[in-house]
């Protein structure tokens, strides 16, 4: 029997209404998974059981969940939350830039230096170096500028600037620099040498290259993670309560020390926390897509979601022929 | 290299008793070599014998140990005071490097830029010209290499062939007095050698002054005004094409050539 004869009848539906088959009109089994279906029921099983008991435990005290919700107490930790992550993670940002550049550079201080940053910014927890500057006044009563051993121009008591909301910021922000940092050198790195060699060639300087050629590669490597950093940071802010600074968390345990609704409204923070998080990761995927243009062809957000709904597409594969 | 030629022309590139060294590996031993206005050497020789690194000293990417190399009757990457020579600042050897074009093995397009915003990057960012002038003058030299319709492409949507003259326009945008290139088809498939092959015989006949480190001993033959044989950080010999090729004299030349041709 040809060959093309073979595949046909494959095909066409007749080796199933002929059980006794032509010896070579065989039908194709897939492999059976039938731990799948017992992983799958284990699953749906416990998934049950959560959403029955969210429903039926009465102690979710839904209704003071939805009463509380869009309160503004609530609104205005949730508002908190969010610039301190923005502000912070931007301060972070541009000092881990710079303790990077630090890092990579041939001057054995300035190595040394950032080396002893995240040394010591990652070797020690976040909370107690938030703890450790809020009390930072009994160490330095009194903040003075001026040379060492030289003239001073002014002095302030420590607690008269350092608010809850500063020492909020100075703590996150000192503290993530260091994790940023690592990820921009990791970033920088990444970026091969010939690209810097060839822009040496052309005669760009070197503050020039840095900023046209290498960083915009980076960039591609450095956004993943800090997309994950930022969202870590804004649940890091909820460390900020131990220094009594209104931000999400410590606005509901406000409100629930006083009406000891506590489940509840550790409800509400967690589902603002949800909701905020879930943005952040939506945008981090659109950016993402946007810095690695050249990689692909032009998709938009929306065509890259539609495509990702589509799982059997081929035409990823087609912007990135050779001609 | 008669000191009669010296006196009426400057040449392009004077390279005087260069040494260089990677920690204990002693890469150049004292190189002397001049290249005329106008002419095309290729530097050949086996792999390790110091030619790349030689390339790569005349735009300063490598600092030299010892000795010295002037383009264009100026010292690249420093200033002469005294008995001394003192490096440059990074402005300083920016402004020599513009003078001179480098092509690379790699390639090193920029992959985030398109094609036409790798040529444009360098003299727009130098202030040469501004953005439209530029494109102009960009369109223009990638018709040259024959790449007029590639202009909004990135490089990995490019075959190899089509990066490193791309490579080539990117350099020539600068317009250097002097092109330097570093094994410009060793990273090629072979039958897409010969279009870089031939913008490169371009660029020569147009009277654009070249040094070549190459293997491809058919460009040095019909390309090249002399060819330079380079042997364990030393110059060997040198001499037309058709007598280093053809007729080596020296011993280490001939087993060489015996090897690759």
């Amino acid at each position: 029997m040809p060959a093309a004869d073979r595949t046909t009848t494959l095909d066409d539906g007749n080796a199933a209404g002929d059980p006794q088959g032509h010896g070579d009109d065989v039908r194709a089994v897939p492999l059976r998974h039938p731990g799948r279906w017992v992983a799958s029921a284990l699953v749906l099983v416990v998934a049950v059981a959560v959403a029955s008991s969210l429903v039926t435990n009465e102690r979710f005290q839904w209704d003071v969940v939805g009463e509380y919700f869009f309160s503004s107490a609530i609104l205005s930790g949730l508002w908190t939350t969010l610039w301190l992550t923005a502000v912070s993670m931007t301060i972070a940002v541009v000092l881990g830039i710079v303790i990077a550049l630090m890092r990579l550079s041939p001057n054995p201080v300035l190595k040394g230096g950032a080396n002893f940053y995240t040394w010591f910014f990652r070797g020690t927890p976040l909370l107690v170096q938030l703890i450790f500057l809020f009390n930072i006044s009994a160490l330095y009563p009194v903040l003075t500028v001026g040379v060492p051993f030289g003239p001073e121009f002014f002095d302030i008591p420590a607690n008269d600037i350092l608010t809850p909301a500063l020492v909020a910021i100075i703590g996150l922000s000192l503290n993530e620099a260091a994790y940023m940092a690592e990820i921009v050198r990791g970033g920088i790195n990444s970026v091969e040498h010939g690209q810097t060699e060839a822009a040496q060639a052309l005669g760009l300087r070197r503050s020039v290259i840095m900023r046209r050629i290498v960083l915009p590669q980076a960039i591609r490597v450095i956004l993943p993670p800090t997309g994950n950093e930022t969202i870590s940071m804004l649940k890091y802010t909820s460390l900020i309560s131990v220094i009594a600074m209104p931000e999400l968390l410590y606005s509901a345990q406000v409100i629930y020390s006083r009406t000891y609704e506590t489940i509840p409204l550790l409800m509400v923070a967690s589902l603002w926390y949800l909701i905020v998080t879930s943005v952040l990761t939506l945008g981090q995927a659109y950016l993402e897509r946007r810095t690695s243009r050249h990689r692909r062809t032009t998709e938009t957000f929306l065509g890259g979601l539609l495509r990702r709904l589509r799982p059997h597409d081929t035409r990823v594969a087609a912007g990135r022929e050779r001609p | 290299m008669t000191t009669s030629q010296a006196s009426a022309t400057p040449p392009a590139v004077r390279i005087r008793g260069v040494r260089k060294s990677f920690g204990r590996l002693e890469v150049l031993r004292g190189i002397d070599l001049e290249v005329w206005p106008g002419e095309v050497v290729c530097l050949i020789g086996p792999s390790g014998s110091g030619k790349s690194t030689l390339l790569r000293c005349v735009n300063h990417l490598e600092k030299v140990d010892g000795g010295r190399i002037e383009v264009d009757g100026e010292l690249v990457g420093y200033r002469r005071k005294g008995d001394k020579v003192y490096e440059l600042k990074d402005r300083e050897i920016c402004r020599k490097r513009e003078q001179i074009g480098m092509v690379f093995q790699q390639f090193n397009l920029f992959p985030h830029m398109t094609v036409l915003g790798n040529v444009v990057e360098a003299p727009v960012r130098l202030g040469k010209m501004r953005q439209r002038e530029a494109e102009a003058a960009g369109r223009a030299l990638l018709a040259r290499v024959g790449l007029a319709e590639k202009e909004a492409a990135y490089p990995r949507q490019l075959s190899g062939g089509q990066q490193q003259r791309v490579a080539i326009a990117r350099a020539l945008a600068m317009r250097p007095r002097l092109m330097l290139f570093d094994e410009p088809t060793s990273a090629l498939d072979p039958e897409l050698v010969g279009d870089v092959l031939s913008v490169m015989g371009d660029l020569a006949r147009d009277g654009m002054t070249m040094i070549v480190v190459t293997h491809e001993m058919g460009f040095a033959r019909e390309v090249a005004d002399r060819v330079v044989f380079m042997d364990q950080g030393r110059l060997v010999e040198q001499g037309h094409p058709s007598e280093i090729l053809e007729r080596p004299s020296h011993e280490r030349t001939q087993a060489f050539l015996r090897r690759v041709l």
